[in-house]
């Protein structure tokens, strides 16, 4: 594998398996309008993971998107850890959703400079998706948070919960600094500044207090991820491992 | 969860009246907005959404049927049909 094939294959794992997770949902919502709309959210993501993983196959040749997306195994996955702690009630998956919401307005917004033009008009594209997810999550947090006494303290034990799963966004392994002195990728520590901006900004609406940054999770750059990937792999990948090459 | 309702109006394109698609469930103005959005634009239906508290509509009743419209019936030169549309006029 090439390095910018690994490397946008940890953008397109991060989408597949976000979008995997907030699929759940889909008929579980607490009301029939926030199913439809974590639907849609996850519908938006998959597509991103599909734009990004027919872009990797070409690139590779051989492997199709599917075949990427249905045949690898756990430590072959790149995605963020944050994508696969469990939904949780309501606000902790809002609370996931919106913290990863501002990290990928602020690196599409980056990755639209990309000098790979394909992944400059990809970012465009996934832009205007993710502006509108921003908008349902953040507006969902400052309505919790500055609701009831009960959606207050829930909401912010779902932030202090999954503040750990946050480092991984801002990390720079020696493919990110290749990716970036090649002037494809993104410099990931730069956009901490903004993202503790942004997540402030929304949370003093919320009047939810951020949690300091201590322990941080780590490993997806190098397919080290927690218990629960395995079981949203197995629930994903069940169909096409059990009927290999089944059609619609 | 106990929502208001709101009633969605789709202006589907520039220049045309909204039209009242159907009703949502939304606890503030935003929210009514975006599940307006979700529910109702799926496949690119609109240009522009109106929603309004469903509470704020004032409707006619049953009863006031004959009183409001039956006097309109028999009153023929209410309707232009004495003129000619020009092809190609559109929306009118």
């Amino acid at each position: 594998m090439t390095d910018i094939e690994k490397y946008i294959l940890r953008i397109a794992d991060t989408t597949l398996i976000l979008s995997q997770r907030l699929s759940e949902w889909c008929s579980k919502g607490p009301s029939l309008e926030e199913d439809i709309a974590l639907s849609n959210i996850s519908l938006d993501l998959l597509g991103q993971a599909n734009g990004l993983l027919e872009y990797v196959s070409k690139l590779n040749g051989e492997i199709s998107p599917d075949e990427y997306a249905f045949k690898r195994d756990e430590r072959e996955f790149y995605n963020f850890q944050i994508c696969e702690i469990e939904n949780g009630h309501f606000g902790d998956t809002i609370m996931r959703q919106f913290l990863i919401d501002i990290y990928f307005k602020l690196y599409y917004q980056e990755l639209e400079k990309s000098k790979d033009e394909t992944l400059s008009a990809l970012a465009t594209k996934s832009l205007k998706e993710v502006s509108y997810h921003l908008r349902h999550s953040s507006n969902w947090v400052i309505r919790l948070g500055d609701g009831t006494q009960e959606s207050k303290d829930k909401i912010q034990k779902s932030l202090n919960n999954i503040w750990k799963y946050t480092g991984e966004f801002f990390e720079m392994d020696e493919l990110d600094k290749k990716m970036l002195e090649e002037k494809i990728g993104v410099n990931n520590k730069n956009l901490k500044k903004d993202w503790d901006k942004l997540v402030d900004e929304t949370l003093n609406m919320a009047k939810l207090k951020r949690p300091e940054d201590g322990y941080m999770m780590t490993g997806s750059r190098k397919g080290i991820h927690t218990e629960m990937l395995g079981k949203i792999l197995s629930e994903m990948q069940y169909l096409p491992r059990a009927y290999p090459d089944a059609k619609w | 969860m106990e929502a208001t309702i709101w009633e969605v109006f789709i202006q589907s394109k520039n220049g045309l009246a909204h039209k009242h698609v159907g009703n949502i469930h939304a606890e503030d103005k935003e929210m009514a907005l975006q599940n307006a959005r979700d529910l109702y634009t799926r496949r690119n239906e609109g240009s522009c959404i109106w929603v309004v508290k469903s509470e704020y509509i004032v409707s006619s009743v049953p009863e006031d049927e004959e009183s409001f419209f039956d006097p309109s019936n028999d009153k023929v030169y209410r309707h232009p049909t004495f003129y000619k549309m020009p092809d190609g006029s559109k929306h009118i």
